[in-house]
């Protein structure tokens, strides 16, 4: 027999409709690779059950003829999102035994599609990291090892690193993932697996624990282009709840997937040439430019501009909401409480705050306070606001000449953990080509397209026109297609 | 502008962080060494450019004028509320003193 845990979403959901396989066969093959990959760290909770009577609804709806588009399919969920009576952390001290007493909007849909959760998925504290050494609950650990003969462990990426070393690794075969400023195409992209970003607003954040909220951006992660797709279609949708949410149709982006790109152009952005980037990268981004070529597409060479102004644009706005979203951790309400001897209200408030939130939180609540203070505020939030303005209308100029944009994901491969610690700057320049399509609020992904000289994955990354994750999509899959990206890490865990 | 030591604890007060004087020596680096390069943007034109306040169109929705129309959200949920609390007393939050 097949082991199962090597099915994609769409051939878990065809074989099981087939009758192939049980759900209950699925969900107890992926709960047992979860089980025995404690190295990896990618869990923070292991919910078995969950899986389990999900699978069995799957199995009886399948029985009365009632399937569900997701009947039969584990999956993880990043622990950002609020779990009904599972333990929801954001991977931080702050909210260790926090169990939510209500489920996010994105989980609801997917349960309510009839997936089942292996388990809470480790993340980068508050979501705040590139390399998912921030958790509180430890680093995850990548399933790949350099070809070099060493035995590095290496970053799976961040903030959704849980996410990408558990898909890469087999654990599960889809998992949600959020994108503030990278942090599902960056980690899809160092384990050889595909991400999506949709538009902001795409996907309901009602629920999912507030990092910077006019940036958060709920996505799913998988190992190919069509699973992302129906992924995507059962997370997405309007939901009063949430304020940003977009009130448009959920399109049937699986149906609609085609890699023919005839009649399409394709944007290469000179910005994104980095002086003294890894050769390896920008050969990977050539390859990609003639795949896309052979699907059909003309490729156009776009400007823009203001590439350069993103990071430090993304490092003033994303602090300041932060700073903001993160005061409602005070300890009365929900979460950690340190309560000095004699102690008053103010006193409690510092010292819970102190305990609760790592280092790198803390530097971004203070950065994200400083730039907000009285006397700052113009000369870097203002200012910020005014070059995002200008980011986005780079974008808008380009898509005036490109239905898609070609880029890398990130300007290297997967890091040794420890190797970008010491210095936060060389840490948040790794997003520095995921970080304006954020900023724009458009969907973008990462598609697996090379293995470099050490052996490891590198991504391409499609950033559409808003509300096109179709042609994003598209455009992912020619290049998945003609990419064959069949690689995958040796079992060491 | 460099932050010194002093700015580095006002910002942690406003911030509601305790922080010791060996962070607060650190953290000044940190800091200075973020503030340093995010002051580039200071040479971008901005001249007629309003500051991005939606990044997708949209407008912001009223809801209908009922009481508890999403349970979710609605009211009578005070034991939801208060479960996660970690002092609640007599159905509300318990909070240290604040009144002699």
């Amino acid at each position: 027999m097949t082991d199962l845990t090597n099915l994609t979403v769409a051939q878990i959901r065809d074989g099981h409709r087939a009758g192939d396989f049980s759900a209950v066969e699925v969900a107890e093959a992926f709960s047992a690779n979860v089980a025995a990959a404690k190295a990896l760290n990618a869990f923070i909770v292991e919910t078995p059950e969950h899986a389990l009577a999900a699978a069995k609804q799957a199995d009886a709806d399948r029985s009365a003829g009632s399937l569900k588009p997701l009947s039969g399919v584990p999956i993880g969920m990043k622990d950002l999102f609020a779990t009904n009576g599972v333990q929801t952390t954001a991977a931080s001290h702050m909210l260790e035994g926090f169990v939510p007493r209500y489920e996010s909007t994105v989980s609801q849909k997917l349960w309510d599609a009839g997936a089942g959760m292996l388990g809470k998925l480790n993340l980068d504290q508050f979501a705040m990291g590139s390399s998912n050494e921030t958790s509180y609950f430890g680093n995850v650990i990548s399933p790949w090892k350099r070809n070099d003969g060493g035995n590095a462990a290496l970053a799976p990426g961040g903030s959704s690193g849980g996410s990408s070393s558990a898909i890469a690794a087999r654990l599960c075969p889809a998992a949600t993932g959020t994108d503030t400023g990278g942090s599902i195409r960056q980690p899809a992209a160092f384990v050889g697996i595909s991400g999506i970003k949709p538009t902001y607003g795409r996907c309901s954040r009602w629920g999912i624990v507030a990092f910077a909220s006019s940036l958060d951006q709920a996505g799913p992660m998988a190992r190919d282009v069509r699973d992302c797709a129906i992924m995507l279609e059962n997370m997405a949708g309007f939901d009063p709840k949430d304020a940003t949410s977009l009130n448009m149709a959920v399109p049937n982006w699986e149906a609609a997937l085609s890699s023919d790109l005839k009649g399409k152009k394709v944007g290469i952005p000179k910005e994104y040439r980095l002086e003294g980037i890894d050769p390896e990268i920008d050969a990977m981004w050539d390859a990609g430019i003639a795949m896309l070529k052979d699907a059909g597409a003309e490729v156009v060479e776009i400007s823009l501009p203001h590439t350069k102004y993103a990071l430090p644009t993304y490092y003033i706005i994303a602090p300041a909401e932060a700073s903001s979203n993160l005061a409602r951790y005070d300890g009365v309400r929900y979460g950690l409480r340190d309560l000095p001897e004699k102690a008053g209200l103010q006193d409690m408030y510092a010292a819970t705050r102190a305990d609760g939130f790592g280092p790198e939180v803390k530097r971004r609540i203070m950065i994200g306070t400083y730039v907000l203070s009285a006397g700052f505020y113009d000369a870097y939030y203002t200012q910020a606001q005014k070059v995002r303005t200008l980011i986005a209308r780079d974008f808008e100029q380009a898509f005036g000449v490109c239905d898609v944009i070609l880029a890398p994901t990130a300007p290297s491969a997967a890091f040794g953990l420890g190797e970008k610690t010491a210095d936060p700057l060389s840490m948040y320049l790794n997003d520095v080509f995921a970080v304006p399509a954020s900023l724009a609020g458009l969907p973008a992904m990462s598609v697996p397209a090379a293995l470099n000289r050490e052996g490891l994955p590198l991504g391409l990354q499609i950033i559409g026109k808003a509300f096109d994750e179709q042609g994003v999509l598209n455009a992912g899959l020619a290049i998945e297609q003609r990419a064959g990206f069949t690689a995958r890490a040796e079992k060491w865990w | 502008m460099a932050i010194d030591q002093a700015t580095v604890r006002k910002i942690a007060s406003l911030a509601r962080i305790a922080i010791s004087d060996a962070e607060a020596a650190a953290m000044e680096g940190e800091l200075n060494g973020i503030l340093g390069w995010v002051e580039q943007l200071g040479e971008v034109d901005v001249t007629g450019v309003e500051p991005m306040t939606a990044v997708i169109p949209n407008n912001l929705r009223l809801r209908d004028d009922v009481i508890d129309a999403d349970p979710l959200t609605g009211g009578n949920r005070r034991d939801d509320i208060l479960a996660n609390a970690p002092a609640p007393q007599h159905g509300f939050f318990g909070v240290p003193k604040v009144i002699e």
